[in-house]
């Protein structure tokens, strides 16, 4: 195998984690949603996120070289080995609530996967490709529920406004470059993070207007879930995720 | 959606209450191009509150194994039925005309989808 640079481990998990654990967040979805439609909707996004992780969880354990697997890597790691944004681990709340949540992220991982695809790392582009389309899906979905709620009753309006509010302060954890972010810029791995808040926003502004909603102030308040430093929710989400392995190692069917 | 109090008038609103029944969603029928070349099919229905909402919903009810390339939906009250009470006015004059049925020719070996 050929040289791997230090920092893609690190690269990978950030991307691999918030798609796992938003995969794992919408699952809590499923028999709960306001419609059978709905139910349905939310499970394919879960699915093709899970998807997601698990061929960057494949790439990420063949970097590592530990002789771990994907599995090993979901259902193993403690949580402050997780990369994940925290903005993926805050719980569900209502259904406007994790529409809100799950349209920042798609915007997001659309801004991502669409420049991954001519990533320098080729296996990091091929991955890209294939979920740029998903993700595609994903944000018409999700905005068209943000366009729907935000401008629709007196209600709905006022309720995912108060959710963008809530969401707000965990998006720029999204954007901020540190050392890692700049190691895969330089050669080529990853997008420079201004490029992709700038796409993020031209995508979220255009919706956030159509929804007749507002964008709310920037929020000095920062979160590093992509350091491993997580918010109180992240514990008890990997407490479900991890259940089974942990309480029957090595179980499988 | 039967009007309150008025007799359903297709069969598919005397159907088990779903969730997004009791939320007054109206229902959509659904039909799936298999592939290019063919035609759409009926597959289904399903709830939505706008005509965006139920591709969506079509396309993630109906098309998540590759069953289809494109999609239509319809309001379900915009699709008029015949009336079975007039079935046999309708549909018994053509049962002794096989003339009309094309199995007088010999059809090309080539012609696959006749």
């Amino acid at each position: 195998m050929s040289e791997r640079p230090a920092y893609l481990l690190e690269y990978l998990l950030r991307i691999a984690d918030t798609s796992l654990v938003l995969a794992q967040r919408l699952g809590e979805w499923i028999g709960h949603a306001p419609a059978i439609e709905e139910d349905l909707g939310f499970a394919n996004t879960a699915l093709d996120l899970l998807g997601q992780a698990r061929l960057l969880l494949a790439y990420a354990a063949e970097v590592e070289g530990r002789g771990r697997s994907a599995d090993d890597l979901a259902f193993l790691r403690e949580e402050s080995a997780y990369r994940n944004a925290t903005l993926a681990e805050l719980p569900n709340g209502d259904f406007g609530d994790t529409i809100v949540r799950q349209f920042l992220i798609d915007a997001y991982q659309l801004a991502l996967y669409e420049r991954l695809t001519d990533s320098s790392d080729l296996r990091l582009a091929e991955i890209a490709a294939k979920a740029v389309n998903e993700t595609r899906y994903h944000v018409r979905y999700s905005s068209g529920w943000v366009v729907r709620l935000g401008d629709g009753t007196d209600e709905s309006h006022d309720r995912v406004q108060a959710s963008l509010e809530r969401f707000w302060p965990y998006v720029q954890e999204l954007f901020e470059a540190d050392d890692i972010d700049r190691a895969a810029l330089a050669d080529g791995t990853a997008p420079p993070a201004q490029d992709l808040c700038d796409a993020w926003s031209r995508r979220v502004d255009a919706v956030l207007a159509e929804a007749t909603l507002l964008r709310p102030a920037a929020s000095p308040f920062r979160w590093y879930g992509k350091h491993g430093r997580h918010s109180e929710h992240l514990g008890h989400l990997l407490a479900n995720l991890q259940y089974l392995q942990r309480t029957h190692p090595g179980a499988t069917w | 959606m039967p009007q309150s109090g008025a007799e359903p008038r297709w069969p598919h609103e005397t159907a088990t209450l779903s969730m997004s029944q009791a939320r007054d969603w109206p229902l959509y029928e659904v039909f799936i191009r298999a592939r290019g070349g063919l035609d759409h099919k009926h597959v289904g229905s399903v709830h939505a509150a706008d005509a965006r909402m139920a591709i969506e919903h079509a396309r993630d009810l109906y098309t998540r194994r590759q069953e289809g390339v494109s999609i239509w939906v319809a309001r379900s009250t915009d699709i008029l039925a015949s009336d079975p009470a007039e079935s046999a006015a309708l549909f018994d004059p053509a049962r002794d005309k096989i003339y009309r049925h094309p199995t007088f020719y010999d059809i090309p070996k080539e012609v696959e989808t006749l």
